[in-house]
């Protein structure tokens, strides 16, 4: 049996009930859409990219407490680092959702994830892991045009 | 009047029986699909262990059986219908979704061409918009959509003007999201007067109530076996006959010919003309039986159970949550079947569902493939539990407790 806690911690519950970074941001910022076709949750993500940082970063959108706080976690997660450095957190936190290999057969260091590591407990619950991932792959999204 | 016992069917079902997550199993997804009662599972299971053989072909015992099986599925179709035409109007496909697709790719090519209007409703699933969508992609035809008013009933004030240059009324029976019943005689008399047709969506109407195609005078029916207690991968379009023998083929190969030279093909008499290759035959035998059990119920009493079901369901949500928890369909039993969405004040759908199912309860969250009507009401999705003729006032006594403590761990205090 699968305890719920697992699914609904503490921080995953504050990240959704008080979202980081929400809101939207004015054009030129980057700007992208995602959608959740089996469900109907929605996303969009703007970035303000400078000099290859991530110098702000809001969204908005609707969905599950699962996605809004993976969202917020996202945001928090990347604001103010590099884009490689933003990479390697997707590239992370899809290795937590065992969507990508892992390094050398290791598991993911949940110590070095920082908040992040709340989302571990969703790999128990299959059917909503595209729930933590529709963020994260609209970010993805975001970063494609940058070099 | 026949003998109806909801423990009865209870007994039936083998999937009752589970435990999930240390709770007897409250099943209220019956919209989504409906469990399958013993009866149809040993219609199956005995199929395949004594009469196993390729229908329409072979001259030997189970052949024959096998062939018997098959077109005896037909005519109890026929008679569960009512259809004036008889088993011929029967067409099998693989479900409600593919009757569409044949509807739209073979009458909508044949008889519709730019400018030809198809109307729809705002309450409609998917199945029922995206072929219409394609058929105007590929022949030019307009889509127009009847709206859906605040009380979740269609909006007919304006229908004189909704129906100029229509060719099709292509409707549901029941919505899959809000319950509403549609008023389908009404309907199909609006569409005859203007000279169109009128095909009607009855994946939520045939296993909860009565269809009598001869009264309802419509030109054609499309719904699923797996809604009604049978099989999935098989369905139903039902046409008037003339109007499918005019018809072209949808799917080509085996089965479906008259006669295959190098110069061409003829096609075989309706309904063979519309099942090429081999058939879902055990399919076919499941969705026999579930009509059979389904007659053996009676619809009647389904109908009227599960209005007595739905009507203290709805009562009580009112009662337990008030404005805590919204109903996204009518309040009130008239012209309402049993399929109930919710709107959980600061839990989304998902959310319900996954504490639901931490006691048992399977709900279903999501848009319900009626993206249209979502939008209409300003929604995402909604959590939308549904009645089969074995759910009891216990499931909707799980689902309170449930949503109790759905609300208690996300909403606000």
């Amino acid at each position: 049996m699968s305890n719920l806690d697992d699914l609904y911690r503490e921080i995953i519950l504050d990240h959704y009930r008080t979202p980081r970074n929400r809101g939207e941001l004015p054009d030129p910022a980057i700007k992208a859409e995602g959608f959740n076709p089996l469900c109907g949750d929605e996303i969009t993500v703007y970035l303000d990219v400078e000099d290859g940082v991530v110098k702000d970063i809001k969204i908005s959108g609707q969905g599950c407490s699962i996605s809004q706080a993976s969202s917020s976690l996202m945001s928090a997660a990347v604001k103010g680092k590099t884009i490689d450095e933003a990479r390697e957190k997707i590239l992370t936190f899809k290795r937590l959702m065992g969507l990508e290999e892992a390094v050398d057969d290791e598991p993911v260091n949940l110590r070095t994830l920082g908040e992040i590591a709340a989302l571990a407990g969703v790999v128990k619950f299959p059917v909503r892991i595209k729930c933590a991932t529709l963020a994260w792959n609209t970010l993805t999204e975001a970063l494609t045009e940058q070099p | 009047m026949t003998h109806f016992d909801p423990l009865a069917v209870r007994s039936d079902v083998p999937l009752l029986g589970r435990v999930i997550n240390g709770h007897p199993i409250t099943y209220l997804d019956s919209g989504a699909t409906s469990l399958t009662p013993r009866p149809v599972i040993e219609a199956m299971s005995h199929y395949y262990e004594n009469n196993h053989a390729n229908v329409h072909r072979g001259v030997y015992q189970t052949a024959a059986e096998s062939t018997a099986l098959y077109e005896g599925a037909r005519e109890a179709a026929a008679r569960f219908l009512n259809a004036p035409g008889g088993a011929r109007e029967i067409i099998f496909t693989k479900g409600c979704t593919e009757s569409f697709n044949l509807l739209a790719r073979s009458w909508g090519g044949a008889n519709l061409g730019a400018g030809d209007v198809v109307l729809l409703s705002e309450m409609e699933h998917h199945a029922n918009i995206v072929p219409w969508f394609q058929l105007r992609d590929s022949h030019g035809i307009e889509v127009r959509f009847i709206p859906v008013t605040d009380d979740f009933r269609l909006d007919l004030t304006d229908l004189d003007a909704l129906l100029a240059g229509v060719k099709l009324v292509s409707i549901t029976a029941m919505s899959n999201v809000l319950g509403t019943i549609n008023p389908i005689k009404e309907l199909a008399q609006a569409a005859h007067r203007v000279g169109a047709l009128i095909a009607v969506d009855g994946a939520q109407s045939v296993a909860h109530s009565a269809t009598d195609i001869a009264d309802l005078d419509i030109d054609f029916l499309a719904f699923s076996a797996h809604k009604m207690l049978g099989p999935t991968g098989f369905g139903v379009l039902w046409g008037r006959l003339e109007l499918l023998e005019a018809m072209p083929p949808f799917l080509g190969g085996g089965g479906m010919i008259g006669d295959v030279s190098t110069s061409g093909f003829t096609t075989a008499p309706v309904p063979a003309k519309f099942e090429a290759g081999t058939p879902p035959i055990a399919e076919a035998v499941g969705f026999g039986a579930a009509v059979r059990y389904l007659e053996a119920l009676g619809m009647d009493n389904i109908a009227a159970y599960e209005q007595t079901l739905t009507a203290d369901a709805l009562h009580r949500l009112a009662a337990e949550f008030g404005e805590r928890v919204r109903i996204i369909g009518p309040t009130t039993t008239d012209l309402r079947g049993g399929v109930i969405s919710l709107d959980v004040e600061g839990v989304h759908p998902h959310d319900v569902s996954q504490v639901l199912d931490q006691h048992g309860v399977c709900i279903r969250p999501g848009h319900h493939c009626a993206k249209p009507l979502m939008k209409r009401f300003g929604l995402n999705a909604t959590a939308r539990a549904s009645f089969g003729p074995y759910s009891t006032t216990g499931d909707t006594d799980a689902l309170i407790v449930a949503l109790h403590d759905a609300i208690a761990m996300f909403g606000a205090a």
